[in-house]
């Protein structure tokens, strides 16, 4: 089943607590990765890895680099989710 | 038809020597900070990176590969003569007629070794001894020597921030022998040229050729760029972390070998995110020793397993006859993985 936009942020909030050690509440819509998370580019694709399993879903390379906020990933995987 | 003799070889094939050459100078990467906007933290955070060695004029591809290939022979207890084969994987020897195998061979004082080149980027190494081992078992070679060198400083684009910090230079070679036990596992390779793109050069030496100034990069000063390996950090990274960690399980898996009966991880020493990254990956047992050479070497392609590896052993912190999981991948996009038995 289709995960909903909390149980995406909640799932990404995990994923980036797992790989940046950032608190899961910091996690929000609004959240740039990069300026607000601390997660680098290198990071980032580890968190993109581990989304795709998790919400079944395929977030080729040349998509990653749009998603800059949480909001954008969240909205990404919405639309994209098998 | 005629009946064809059998080629008798050895039953199985072993590295029975290491050895490594780095350049005398030392670059930290302070000195990388005169030509990129950077800083030392970010270059440490991103690669782990935190100095490199660079070969001066008299440090070259043959001269670098006889250093590493007389510590190589000595530990091996072996005499050059007796080497039948010399491979040499490189992809920054800048005459490619004649080969510099052969120049190697006979500066080492083989007796006519065959010898060649071979261009399978950072995993040329593992290509090399895939090579070794089955002229061994075959029977065309008792003894074969495999280099691994690389001047990636020539090849490297000082101005661009996301490449400069990353390569240096050095030479790394073993001696693969007759063994009466399995010492080398099958290995794992391959190819994915639909990936040429990620890591490549930035234009071909025939453009040169056409004379053609306006075709090729210029550097600030307007002066024309010699060539240097360009790559799509993210696309590689994800490649060498997820493909190759499935990589390096299939080789274990190959070789028999739990992750229980590991004792090193010598993967190319390309950047160290993607080494902590692989090992996370694998989940490899915490008692695994690993290679970090990269902090202090700096990413030397096909000579990068080789060099880590004599690294280990030189410093204790692994020992001879523990068992390896080496693991090369690079530009083409290709790789190469085996477990071995450490010399």
């Amino acid at each position: 089943m289709a995960a909903t936009q909390e149980e995406i942020v909640e799932g990404l909030a995990e994923i980036v607590n797992e790989i940046a050690g950032i608190p899961t509440e910091d996690v929000q819509l609004d959240k740039s990765f990069t300026d607000d998370l601390d997660v680098d580019s290198l990071s980032m694709v580890e968190v993109v890895v581990a989304a795709e399993e998790r919400f079944d879903v395929k977030i080729p390379d040349d998509d990653v680099k749009n998603l800059k906020t949480v909001g954008d990933a969240t909205n990404y995987i919405l639309k994209n989710q098998a | 038809m005629s009946k064809i003799k059998a080629p008798k070889g050895a039953p199985f094939a072993r590295i029975l020597g290491v050895g490594g050459y780095r350049p005398v100078r030392v670059v930290p990467n302070e000195v990388i900070l005169e030509t990129i906007d950077s800083s030392d933290e970010w270059i440490r955070s991103r690669s782990g990176i935190e100095t490199r060695h660079w070969a001066s004029d008299e440090e070259t591809v043959a001269a670098m590969s006889i250093e590493a290939s007389g510590k190589a022979i000595a530990d091996a207890g072996i005499a050059a003569e007796q080497i039948g084969a010399v491979v040499v994987a490189t992809v920054s020897h800048f005459s490619q007629t004649p080969a510099i195998a052969t120049e190697i061979a006979d500066k080492l004082g083989t007796n006519k070794a065959a010898a060649f080149d071979i261009s399978a980027g950072c995993a040329g190494f593992g290509y090399g001894l895939t090579l070794a081992k089955g002229m061994i078992v075959e029977g065309s070679a008792e003894y074969v020597l495999v280099i691994g060198v690389e001047r990636l400083s020539d090849l490297t684009d000082l101005e661009d921030r996301a490449t400069a910090f990353l390569f240096g230079d050095g030479a790394g070679a073993v001696v693969v022998g007759p063994s009466e036990e399995p010492h080398i596992g099958p290995t794992v390779w391959g190819s994915e040229g639909d990936k040429a793109g990620t890591i490549k050069q930035t234009v071909p030496w025939d453009r040169f050729k056409v004379g053609d100034v306006s075709a090729l990069p210029l550097d600030s000063k307007g002066e024309i760029k010699f060539p240097a390996i360009t790559q799509e950090g993210q696309a590689v990274f994800r490649w060498a972390v997820f493909e190759m960690a499935k990589v390096a399980q299939q080789a274990l898996d190959a070789a028999g070998i739990s992750p229980d009966d590991l004792d090193v991880f010598i993967p190319h020493q390309a950047n160290e995110r993607i080494i902590d990254s692989m090992v996370k990956t694998l989940k490899l047992p915490g008692h695994v020793t690993v290679a970090r050479d990269v902090r202090t070497t700096g990413n030397t392609s096909a000579a990068s397993i080789p060099l880590a590896m004599e690294r280990l052993l030189a410093t204790g912190e692994a020992k001879s006859g523990d068992t390896a999981l080496v693991i090369g991948f690079g530009a083409g996009l290709v790789y190469a993985a085996t477990v071995v038995t450490l010399p």
